[in-house]
């Protein structure tokens, strides 16, 4: 009750001063502002980057493994993975035979190739050759049509799927089912229509990517390249004793005598993530840390101007000292009246912020997190209790005799 | 028993190296519930330090201090802004009133370190500005109010906490002496309703109004007597 009563009076002392002092607080305030702007965009940034590497992340699949010639993330010398064996596309049907915790299995190819309908071209999509399995292989999803039949998989039929991008940059005007379009010149009919992804700057994406039967990619493009196995696993808890199956299926099938070493990789999505989360870390340090650096330079301009506030008041708290002012209530008087000045800096910065989150977020796909803003404000209130301390601590030990004396 | 019991008050300046001066040189003064006294002396004969150890707003550098029987001579600076919150009123030359604040709450302000409750604090400031004679003033800032009018409000902000001693510090320094003469009437008044009051002045003539006058010099007591022929206002105070 008493500390509360206190407590009202700080903070009606607190805005009257401001009030009094509007253009100083104002421009004092500045600092906090431009230190809240920063750190908010920043964090909403490093949200919108976390937030496409997931997404990029999930659409390798939590519960797929994928077997491939090399792993993804490399810490072997590239000249014993150099003389690695080629993957090869019956690979897949062996491991389906003898999987016993796998769900479905698709081989897969790339390469790059110019896509085309008419004048409209892409230049560098993604054809991937698969086969009838690899929805289910995979676990994604399409927003429109079908994926080609096991009957069209294995005649080599000129069908594809494509890509949010591929359906934007080809078809930007009319519904691409139906439609034709020419990978490298061959004429491919589109049947099915991914999802959207997203992702990262447009890399780690399946947007770009054109899915046509194995058998064509072959014939069109060539079979002499490697090949990626994707094994859906069954259950999502099984994926540890999955992995060593496949290895052992996998070892079995090259003919690798006991002791030699693996030639082959089997990747999954972790190891993106696990990849990414230590840059993500760097990233978000150095960002914050530069940005809060103008936080700093924010809060020394509060110090500065409580001394200000502490000395021309001098005789205020003579008066109040004189009364009975107890030391802890002009300490608390004083802090508040910084923690007040940054809060109204820091509620400004976030009210300038937001717009330009909107902004961020037509670059990089984010939004400002509730958790910044909570913290914003708890920062800015913290920076003024910090900054306003020794300020205040002055005030509150002042002698009162000397402080009455006080012109 | 005495309100204030001092004894043998000594108080030391340092002023750096060897230097020191020796503002109260032991200073013994008993003040008696209901008494009203002037303390008087020419500059530089520790009147002011006096007064800011009666106050509590200074300790001295060794003698007793007794307050209601109470020693403050060696109570920290919380337990003495305790004391001045509860048993001293303030009142000083230059008002110090906060100028921002109406009177209202100029006259709040120690019910609000007194941890009163905000009905209570309004009531009482409410009754005391009309009992000095302010009451269709009270939302008026010191800045809209005449000189004899502020220290008016601080008088009342002294009384509202009905305090043990009312210490009053040349009180008639910043007015003209019409208005000197209505702030010693109310005085006078508070006296009769049984305040204690001690006077600090270098004027013989405020000093008059006093029931007794303990004369400094030098930084001890020179004089310590009952004022002979007081001199009467006329009790216009409200």
């Amino acid at each position: 009750m008493h500390i509360l009563t206190e407590f009202k009076e700080g903070l009606l002392i607190s805005l009257r001063a401001i009030r009094a002092n509007k253009m100083r607080s104002v421009l004092t305030t500045l600092g906090i502002v431009i230190g809240i702007v920063s750190v908010t965009l920043m964090a909403t940034a490093i949200e919108g980057v976390d937030r496409a590497f997931a997404r990029s992340a999930a659409s390798f699949g939590t519960d797929v493994l994928y077997i491939d010639r090399f792993p993804w993330v490399r810490n072997e010398d590239w000249i014993t993975l150099r003389n690695r064996r080629q993957m090869k596309v019956e690979y897949a049907a062996m491991v389906e035979r003898q999987s016993r915790l796998s769900d479905a299995v698709a081989p897969v190819m790339f390469t790059q190739r110019r896509t085309t309908n008419g004048n409209l071209s892409m230049e560098d999509a993604f054809i991937t050759g698969t086969t009838h399995m690899y929805m289910k292989a995979a676990g994604v999803t399409l927003a429109d049509g079908r994926f080609f039949t096991a009957e069209e998989s294995s005649g080599g039929r000129p069908v594809c799927a494509i890509g949010a991008n591929v359906v934007e940059t080809l078809f930007p005007h009319e519904d691409a089912l139906g439609k034709i379009v020419r990978v490298a010149g061959h004429p491919y009919t589109v049947i099915g229509i991914f999802e959207k992804q997203g992702g990262l700057f447009g890399i780690f994406t399946a947007d770009n990517r054109v899915w046509i039967p194995l058998l064509s990619f072959e014939s069109h493009f060539g079979g002499r390249r490697d090949v990626t196995v994707q094994v859906r696993v069954a259950d999502l808890k099984q994926m540890d004793d999955a992995k060593i199956e496949l290895e052992g299926i996998m070892r079995k099938i090259r003919r690798l005598a006991p002791g030699k070493r693996n030639d082959f990789s089997i990747n999954q999505q972790e190891l993106l993530v696990q990849t990414f989360a230590p840059i993500s870390l760097v990233i978000a340090s150095i960002g914050l840390f530069i940005t809060g650096l103008s936080l700093f330079v924010g809060g020394i301009g509060i110090m500065n101007i409580m001394f200000v506030s502490v000395s021309e008041r001098t005789k205020e708290i003579g008066i109040r000292k004189a009364i009975g002012a107890p030391r802890r209530s002009i300490l608390m008087q004083f802090l508040i009246e910084a923690a007040a000045l940054c809060l109204f800096g820091g509620i400004i910065g976030l009210a300038i912020a937001f717009p330009l989150s909107l902004i961020v977020d037509q670059v990089l796909p984010t939004a400002m997190p509730i958790s910044v803003v909570a913290i914003s404000i708890i920062i800015s209130l913290v920076v003024g209790l910090i900054s306003g301390f020794l300020p205040a601590y002055r005030a509150a030990k002042m002698d009162p005799v000397e402080a009455l004396r006080y012109e | 028993m005495n309100v204030i019991e001092l004894k043998d008050i000594v108080k030391t300046y340092d002023m750096g190296g060897a230097e020191e001066v020796h503002a109260l040189r032991g200073v013994s003064v008993s003040i008696a519930k209901n008494e009203y006294v002037a303390i008087m002396g020419p500059s530089g004969s520790g009147k002011s330090t006096l007064m800011n150890i009666i106050g509590c707003l200074d300790t001295p550098t060794s003698g007793l201090y007794q307050f209601n029987g109470v020693n403050v001579s060696e109570m920290d600076d919380n337990d003495l802004a305790k004391v001045r919150n509860k048993e001293i009123g303030f009142v000083f030359q230059t008002f110090n009133l906060l100028p921002r604040s109406d009177a209202l709450h100029n006259v709040e302000l120690p019910l609000i370190y007194g941890g009163f409750s905000a009905g209570e604090r309004k009531h009482r400031a409410l009754e005391t500005l009309d009992h000095v004679g302010l009451g269709d003033r009270v939302h008026h800032k010191p800045n809209e109010l005449s000189g004899g009018q502020r220290q008016r409000v601080a008088v009342a902000r002294a009384l509202v906490t009905r305090p043990s001693i009312i210490l009053a510090d040349e009180p008639t320094g910043n007015l003209d002496s019409k208005t000197g003469e209505e702030i010693m009437g109310l005085f006078e008044e508070l006296h009769h309703q049984g305040n204690t009051i001690i006077l600090v002045t270098h004027e013989a003539d405020i000093a008059e109004h006093a029931h007794r006058v303990v004369r400094l010099r030098d930084g001890l007591v020179e004089t310590d007597e009952p004022v002979r022929k007081r001199k009467a206002v006329a009790a216009s105070a409200s």
